[in-house]
């Protein structure tokens, strides 16, 4: 590889990166000096932290190779409502847990439609609790996340190989072989990873249909140290081994992708001479189309369930709604004032492994962050007051990794492209990130944006440990009117929920993708 | 409020509003929500105690008691209230409560003497389900049967670790026994309690882990008379919640004034349809219409607060063992 020009300096990107990491430890180490010594890991710890590996490693396996198809076809069929779909198919991963798991149960669930189908098939019924009751969940919500992060990998493709490969008169398969293998083994092991990550730290998901012990997750013991047996020390514990798994992982996993890069082209649609076959066709439009139902049913169900609440909704609904929108818009800002940088840093080093502090902000326990704030905020000052502020650094770091994934590769291969021209044009530092870099990752920039902005929306986190009767946010109003029996109630705040999430996501990354797609 | 306080002070504005004192009491979410008991409380309080009533919901009782013990000695609050009986052991170790002078003639199946923390209301632990459901009439009739239930992570909620002492008290040695025949009728563990009577009312199970006093609420407020509880023959367990005031409270008698306020009749009459619990003290008005249907258990169980902590970690490990096989 020739030597790169960097026309980005590092100081703020090593800036924001020290920081993301002082957030994390300052935590670790306030919760640390509170705990008393003398606690180590019970045996159910050993066994959570087994399970947690266990259903982590088959969630994201599954949900990355099932991805692979779907993205691909998305990637080389062009048909109406197409965008819509893609917008649509990213709901899932953004939709609240609480809210997902009762979409998913309408569906899967014992009186569930799917049973009814079955039922009325003469076939026996399926039960969605236990070990394939979290898998199944997981790939729900990951799914989309692979497919959309693998379906940008498919468009930073030039569209001009594939019209060479086709004067070639390549096969299919040597289609994949030269163009988009390369590609996949630059994206799967990182997106693999992420979605490894996201199951790893996984807590309502396993706690609602793990179905007991048997589906102990390391966050869930995490939480029962902090809130019931308040041993800070066993919850230190924990939490170091969750830093340590994540993180350990995601960065060997960075050490050894190898560093590929496609070269720059120009950005025309990208026709498919290669799967212009009817089975091709046919084949591309059944992964779409079984996709689409297994993410879009749970979703209508929400919507269903959700009209009936709507007219139910109190005002304080509302003002949670009010106080949501602006903590996402919030956790917008602190992401991209931590993730462009970074981004910049570490796109223009030869290693990836630096963006695995991004990962740190994913696998530290929020529980813990918060906990670890919270005294540290206490000696000079009411942690109520620092609620919100808490809550927006804290969606902000959860969404690091997915903004450093996104953006990351994109930016590597810019500054390679145009580093060299920039440097002769003497474009360097701010004028190279307004006039090359922003404009070339609106779309990325975007999609990180929307994903940070509806994440925060149904966060339901830390706010929980620092919920102040004033500012209550949407997702916590909707666990109160459950509280309070208000189901059909709490129904109608879940559709708001959804809503306002994918308005968020939509709006962003649509934002984004203006007059960007051709 | 805070600031709108300190600037009537500042500039001598209005000395009445700045001498409002301020009552500040933490409680569960569900307390302060627009239908919980709530918003009842603190018009009916301040109109006696010309304070400033200011409730703070966190959580459930569980997270209620972290939270103290991170604030420690510092915290604002003056009064604690929506601890139960499994909780209080741990709540004295703090150290942050003071004794309280309230006495009451309370309404409880148990005599009630704690020095430090006063009942306010209490329910009976009980399995939820639809009137056309023919329910077990004990633990050993639903280990056999087929029937599902739903249960609490009794790490997480107190209506999961209320199940894991009422199997504890009424089989003491044979309770790991009863866990494993129950082991195949669970469905699933929740978290907390909403999240399990959420997939009840979806119809995910055939039985919830609730309160005898649920069906009370679909009858009152939803007018839907089709929940009912099952009654087991071994009893029932209690839940008696309490408050309690600390002793670094900078208004010590504003809060003593809030805990003869929470057992008197303004008070008790409004938890019954509420927090849709029993009154501590029944008020002059009796209960609502309606709590007459519910099923009254024959025999209520309860652990002396100071015996829970140790026989909790024995029943959490013999849960634990149960039900990962």
């Amino acid at each position: 590889m020739a030597q790169r020009i960097v026309p980005i300096g590092s100081r703020a990107g090593i800036g924001a990166a020290g920081l993301t990491l002082a957030l994390i430890l300052a935590a670790l180490v306030a919760v640390l000096l509170r705990a008393e010594a003398g606690s180590g890991l019970a045996p159910s710890d050993w066994a959570a932290i087994r399970f947690t590996v266990h259903q982590a490693l088959w969630s994201a396996g599954l949900s990355v190779l099932l991805a692979l198809p779907v993205a691909r076809a998305l990637a080389r069929r062009r048909f109406v409502g197409r965008g819509a779909l893609v917008t649509l198919l990213g709901a899932p991963f953004i939709l609240p847990v609480i809210v997902a798991v009762f979409g998913l149960l309408t569906v899967f669930g014992r009186n569930g439609w799917m049973n009814d189908l079955l039922a009325a098939l003469g076939l026996p019924g399926v039960s969605v609790y236990g070990f394939h009751g979290v898998v199944l969940a997981h790939v729900f919500f990951n799914l989309p996340l692979a497919t959309r992060l693998l379906l940008q990998g498919w468009q930073t493709i030039p569209a001009e190989r594939f019209r060479l490969a086709a004067q070639l008169r390549l096969t299919p398969w040597a289609v994949f072989q030269a163009i988009e293998r390369p590609m996949l083994l630059q994206m799967v092991p990182g997106i693999f990873v992420l979605i490894f990550v996201i199951c790893l730290t996984s807590f309502a998901v396993a706690l609602t249909l793990g179905g007991g012990p048997r589906a102990t997750t390391v966050e869930l013991a995490i939480y029962q140290a902090f809130r019931f047996d308040f041993d800070l020390g066993r919850a230190a514990m924990l939490s170091v081994v969750q830093l340590v798994l994540a993180g350990g992982l995601a960065l060997a996993a960075l050490r050894f992708v190898p560093q590929i890069s496609v070269g720059g082209g120009l950005d025309r649609v990208r026709q498919r001479w290669d799967a212009n076959r009817a089975a091709q066709r046919l084949l591309d439009g059944a992964w779409i189309t079984s996709a689409a139902a297994f993410l879009l049913l749970p979703l209508c169900a929400v919507v269903l369930r959700g009209l009936g609440g709507l007219a139910l909704m109190p005002v304080s609904v509302w003002e949670a709604a009010g106080i949501s929108i602006a903590v996402a818009g919030l956790s917008i800002c602190v992401m991209l004032a931590l993730a462009l940088p970074m981004s910049g840093w570490i796109a223009s080093r030869r290693g990836g492994g630096m963006e695995a502090i991004g990962l740190l902000g994913l696998s530290a326990s929020p529980l813990m962050i918060g906990t670890g704030w919270f005294l540290l905020i206490n000696p000079v000052a009411d942690p109520f007051d620092f609620a919100l502020a808490v809550t927006v650094i804290v969606n902000a770091m959860m969404a690091l990794p997915f903004a450093l994934r996104t953006m990351v590769p994109p930016m590597r291969d810019t500054i390679q492209v145009y580093g060299r021209l920039a440097a002769t044009l003497d474009l360097r530092g701010f004028g190279f990130w307004r006039i090359v870099l922003l404009p070339r990752l609106r779309s990325q920039i975007g999609f990180a944006a929307g994903l940070t902005g509806a994440l925060s929306m149904g966060d339901l986190g830390v706010i929980t440990l620092f919920a102040n009767p004033d500012r209550v946010t949407l997702p916590l109003q909707m666990y109160r009117l459950m509280g309070a029996y208000q189901m059909e109630a709490a129904a109608g705040a879940a559709l708001l929920l959804l809503v306002l999430s994918l308005a968020v996501f939509w709006i962003c990354d649509r934002g984004g993708r203006l007059r960007a797609e051709a | 409020m805070k600031y709108l306080t300190f600037a009537a002070a500042t500039f001598g504005a209005s000395a009445a509003l700045a001498q409002t004192p301020v009552l500040t009491v933490y409680t569960y979410d569900s307390f302060t929500s627009d239908w919980g008991p709530g918003p009842v409380i603190e018009k009916a309080f301040e109109e006696v105690c010309a304070c400033d009533l200011n409730l703070v919901g966190m959580g459930d009782g569980a997270a209620l008691l972290a939270r103290l013990r991170l604030e420690g000695a510092r915290s604002d609050a003056d009064v604690v209230m929506g601890l139960d009986t499994s909780l209080i052991a741990a709540a004295k170790e703090t150290g942050l409560f003071a004794e309280t002078p309230v006495e009451a003639a309370y309404d409880l199946p148990v005599a009630w003497n704690d020095p430090v923390f006063v009942p306010y209301d209490w329910g009976y632990f009980a399995f939820v389900h639809n009137k056309d459901f023919e329910a077990p009439t004990d633990f050993r009739a639903l280990a056999e049967s087929d029937a599902s239930i739903i249960i609490q992570d009794p790490r997480s909620s107190t209506p999961g670790l209320g199940l894991l002492m009422w199997v504890k008290s009424a089989y003491g040695d044979e309770a790991s026994a009863i866990w494993e025949g129950l082991a195949d009728n669970v469905v699933t563990v929740t978290k907390g309690w909403s999240e399990a009577y959420g997939l009840f009312l979806e119809g995910e199970s055939d039985m919830v882990l609730s309160y005898t006093t649920s069906p009370a609420y679909h009858l009152i407020a939803e007018d839907d008379d089709s929940k009912t509880t099952a009654s087991f023959t071994e009893g029932h367990y209690m839940q008696i919640e309490v408050l309690g005031r600390l002793a670094g409270s900078d208004t010590p008698d504003l809060a003593a004034q809030f805990m003869e306020f929470m057992v008197s009749d303004a008070a008790q009459s409004a938890l019954p349809t509420t927090n849709w619990m029993y009154p501590a003290v029944t008020p002059d008005g009796g209960l609502p219409d309606g709590f007459d249907t519910l099923t009254t258990p024959e025999k209520a169980l309860l652990t002396p607060a100071e015996e829970v902590p140790a026989i909790r970690e024995e029943a959490l490990a013999e849960w634990l063992n149960a039900l990962s096989q």
